[in-house]
């Protein structure tokens, strides 16, 4: 659909991501480190359910509609666990880490708190995450033609990119959950969170009915905005200092 | 599938699944956008010394809202009134014609032409051609003949309209009237039709043509362009290619070809016809009546003859010639004289006594047939007596046959022939046959409906292939007696003796399987017995007769190779000769491969086999090429030869789609934009005031966000 179409939709899709990398990760190279091997860990995941969903296809009638279909749900559903899965395998490795960083560093403590990890580890996975879904649409925007000779809806391109920054910022969010979740030993918080993606994977099996799928999805985004940053340290009360202070300092300068 | 969906699984299996297995049904984005037409064929950029004529596309293709065109008031529409240029013209061959695509070409709001071409065409006639052909390089000029030149006492093309000499600065291809039609008309009802004439809502479907062409502007530019890249370039990325193949040809007696020049005590009547055709699109050249009817009579006419003229030989010797590239400026036929002139032929001018060549003879439908002649060159008064002499050969042999055969009433100019070549260097003796007394009766001449239906060669469809094959249709035998009249008359042109005229006689049976051959199925038992064993898959669909550019250089057209086996089995004789003998028989004291040409055949395969019995045909003929001698001497800009090239390009295909509007997609950039700024933004200042947010359940101070 044209350069135009390219850029705005690599733009909606990688955006918020983009910008969370340059201002908060670009900068320690640390961190830099977990977010690659975080995006390794979701692409691990990711090839594995494949394997699994490719050998269910093989071996099934690809003339059957509905059994593809049925296969398709199955796929969902089994790769969101495997990416639940590999997030707790990342955590346990992200401990162990957290030792040994405590031990080489020049202070008592690590260089970097379990918190911060959460948030770099969410973030790789929902990078990986937004490439695999939109890089290929992304190519195919940059044709002059778009989606809909077929009777498809002509706001493909706009509606896979705003899901895709949806889940990448959900992925941010669910990593900085889970970690808690598990750093806490709520294990009722880590269920949720599995829930909750499983819940945000199935209404996409509702497209093309857009109005079922995007809205609820963000409503759950940002109901885990909030969660996450209850959890990483935020109050209101940090709020409402965020504006006492700008006051003050207008006050007085 | 409809969605975008569930990102994890189905995009990678998907694409590992395409990448590997075409068995499983994918869905690519693109799939979705994109329908591929596949049954297309392009109008592709032909160049000469001063101009280039043809299509092209830009460069990534051309794209335009499609729009039918059913009527007037949609041609208005497409140059003047329609919201949303350009359009992309898709009509029906019957608005294919000089007035519609001359208010297109000159419009800017034409991105391109999409024809349906039906398998017959309009009842008035139609062709692309010119009307007057090749007449910058035949023999009348302003120094020979002044008022026969450019046709101005007879226009012998009077229904061309020239659309096939037209540059156009849009592509422009054919369809056949099939599925890939139907989606395209459903695509344009479903899209592009609103309702009481108001302009129609985006999404809109479109269409896409790719088919730039590499060369431009003219025969000097591309080549010089060729020679650049040749001299400079590691990988050389050539523009254009002349037209080029080979002549064929066949000696009654076999004549050394390996001495050049003048060869003594040999008077040779040639008789000629051309071998190639065109069309307004490329590599598409049915040529039913304008050139395979004729070729196809005077091979039954050879095969006629052969037999008895080599029991009693006449006293002068007979070649016939098969011209390749006469369509376009007389290639095939320029070179050959121009190699008798520069003695690099085995016969020169001085050996030739007459030339006999046929014209356009497929529609003489056993009425008339008229013999032309050069007027100029009959004033010299030796030439008139052997021009009078053959046209009272020929006449002779035609009552012995009753059958109408005269000169036309009044004086004209010869028709567009091969012969005319020979008339600019010599005044040589020779006459034209054709079934036109003035102006051709082919009203589709060089176009796509000169086929095989305007010839009436058509078969039931329930009959079997062997069957067609032994059917013998009127056309056939018309084209039967029209070559045992050619080949009477060039027995006694020869001198050879009147009793033994009635020997010979054309095989109908022989025409009606060659009509069958070359205008509805190569891929025939008969055709396949005679060719070459290891080349059968070359026979595959019509044959198009277009004379094209060789890749690589000395290769021959397959067409032209099959031409050639065919008249080796029909003038030739099979031997005894194995296959390593069949190739090297120069080992062999009585085979010469000076004086003839041996061939490796496959033979006739009975029911149950598959291979067949193959045997060494022996005949006199060769291949001679058919190569401008403009290129020869490097003189690209030559007046005198045929200076025609063909560009090259790199793809061509054709795709249809729907095309979004400018406003949606200016929607998208800004919405993009703005979620990068407040995105940016937001994160700036939660990272700088990080401290403040997340205080409460920080285990570190030492780093910040």
């Amino acid at each position: 659909m044209t350069v135009a179409v390219f850029f705005g939709c690599a733009f909606i899709a990688f955006g918020p991501a983009f910008a969370l990398f340059i201002f908060t990760i670009a900068k320690d190279p640390l961190r830099v480190i977990i977010l690659i091997a975080g995006a390794f860990f979701w692409l691990l995941s990711l090839l594995l359910s494949s394997l699994v969903w490719f050998i269910a296809v093989k071996a099934s009638n690809a003339d059957n509609a509905s059994l593809q279909r049925g296969l398709l749900i199955f796929g969902v559903i089994f790769s969101v666990l495997l990416q639940e899965v590999f997030r707790f395998a990342y955590y346990r490795l992200l401990r162990k880490a957290n030792e040994g960083l405590a031990t080489i560093s020049d202070e008592e403590a690590s260089p970097i708190s379990v918190q911060q990890m959460a948030y770099v580890a969410g973030l790789g996975f929902g990078i990986m995450s937004g490439a695999f879904s939109m890089i290929n649409i992304l190519s195919d925007s940059l044709g002059p033609g778009t989606v809909g000779i077929f009777g498809d809806s002509q706001y493909y391109f706009i509606t896979s990119a705003l899901m895709t920054m949806a889940m990448t910022l959900l992925h941010t969010f669910w990593g900085v959950v889970f970690f808690h979740g598990c750093e806490k030993g709520n294990w009722w918080v880590t269920a949720t969170v599995v829930c909750l993606h499983l819940l945000v994977s199935c209404l996409s099996l509702l497209n093309p009915l857009y109005e079922g799928s995007l809205p609820p999805v963000y409503c759950v985004m940002v109901v885990m905005a909030v969660w996450a940053f209850f959890s990483s340290g935020g109050s209101l009360n940090n709020l409402a200092q965020l504006c006492t202070r700008r006051k003050t300092d207008v006050s007085t300068s | 599938m409809r969605r975008m969906g569930p990102e994890i699984p189905k995009w990678f299996m998907i694409l590992s699944v395409c990448w590997l297995y075409k068995g499983v049904t994918c869905n690519s984005v693109e799939q979705k956008i994109y329908v591929a037409l596949n049954n297309t064929v392009p109008c592709v950029r032909l160049l000469n010394a001063t101009h280039q004529i043809g299509c092209q596309s830009l460069k990534s293709g051309s794209t335009g809202v499609l729009h039918v065109l059913q009527s007037e008031a949609d041609l208005d529409w497409v140059l003047s009134t329609g919201p949303h240029p350009p359009y992309m013209v898709f009509m029906e061959a019957s608005f294919f014609n000089n007035v519609t695509m001359m208010r297109l070409k000159n419009s800017t709001r034409v991105a391109g032409v999409a024809v349906v071409i039906p398998n017959t065409g309009p009842a008035q006639g139609y062709s692309p051609h010119t009307g007057c052909p090749n007449q910058n390089t035949g023999v009348y000029s302003e120094k020979y003949g002044p008022l026969l030149a450019n046709c101005n006492n007879t226009v012998w093309n009077p229904l061309g309209n020239g659309l096939s000499y037209e540059d156009f600065r849009f592509p422009i291809f054919s369809l056949k009237d099939d599925n890939e039609t139907e989606v395209i008309r459903k695509c344009f009802e479903d899209h592009n039709v609103a309702a009481n004439g108001s302009a129609p809502q985006y999404p809109l479907c479109a269409m896409q043509l790719f088919s730039h062409m590499s060369a431009v502007i003219d025969t000097p530019t591309c080549m010089r362009r060729n020679h650049l890249q040749n001299s400079f370039s590691i990988n050389p990325d050539m523009v254009c290619d002349p037209l080029r193949d080979y002549n064929v040809i066949a000696y009654l007696r076999p004549v050394n070809t390996s001495t050049k020049g003048h060869k003594a005590n040999e008077s040779v009547v040639i008789a000629a016809t051309r071998l190639d055709g065109r069309s307004f699109f490329w590599d598409i050249a049915p040529a039913a009546e304008g050139t395979v009817a004729g070729f196809v009579t005077l091979l039954a006419a050879a095969h006629a003859l052969f037999p008895v003229a080599q029991e009693v030989p006449p006293p002068r010797n007979i070649l016939f010639t098969f011209f390749q590239g006469e369509t376009f400026d007389y290639i095939g036929s320029s070179r050959m004289v121009y190699d008798m002139q520069n003695k690099k032929f085995e016969i020169d001018l001085d050996n030739v006594h007459s030339v006999l060549e046929l014209g356009q003879v497929g529609l003489w439908n056993r009425q008339k047939l008229w013999m032309h002649s050069d007027p100029i060159s009959r004033l010299n008064s030796s030439v008139e007596e052997e021009v009078g002499n053959l046209v009272n050969n020929i006449k002779f042999v035609a009552s012995q046959m009753n059958l109408s055969v005269e000169e036309p009433s009044v004086s004209q100019a010869l028709p567009p022939s091969s012969f005319q070549r020979f008339l600019r260097v010599r005044p040589v003796p020779g006459i034209v046959i054709a079934d036109h007394e003035a102006a051709f009766v082919n009203r589709y001449y060089e176009s796509i409906y000169d086929n095989a239906e305007y010839l009436n060669v058509a078969y039931p469809s329930n009959m079997s292939e062997a069957e067609q094959l032994d059917t013998v249709t009127d056309t056939a035998r018309s084209l039967a007696e029209a070559a045992t009249l050619v080949a009477r008359s060039l027995y006694k042109q020869a001198g050879g003796s009147d009793p033994l005229l009635s020997n010979i006689t054309a095989d109908p049976k022989i025409v009606t399987q060659l009509l069958y051959g070359f205008l509805i199925q190569p891929n025939n038992s008969w055709f396949r017995a005679l060719f070459r064993p290891d080349h059968q898959q070359v026979l595959k669909g019509v044959q198009s007769n277009y004379v094209g550019v060789r890749m690589p250089e000395n290769a021959v057209k397959e067409s032209t190779l099959l031409f050639q086996y065919i008249l080796a089995n029909l003038t030739g004789k099979a031997t005894n000769l194995t296959q390593s003998q069949c190739q090297n028989p120069s080992d062999l004291p009585e085979e010469s491969k000076d004086l003839y040409s041996y061939m490796w055949v496959k033979g006739p395969v009975s029911a149950n086999e598959t291979e067949g019995s193959p045997y060494c045909v022996r005949a006199s003929t060769r291949l001679h090429e058919a190569y401008s001698p403009a290129f020869l001497l490097s003189d690209y800009a030559s007046k005198e030869y045929s200076t025609w090239t063909e560009s090259r390009w790199k793809v061509i295909k054709a795709r249809i789609f729907l095309v979004a509007s400018q406003e949606l997609e200016m929607l998208t950039l800004g919405v993009g934009v703005a979620v990068l700024l407040v995105s940016l933004l937001v994160t700036y200042f939660m990272s700088s005031k990080a401290e403040i947010l997340f205080s409460s359940a920080r285990e570190t101070s030492t780093t910040t966000y």
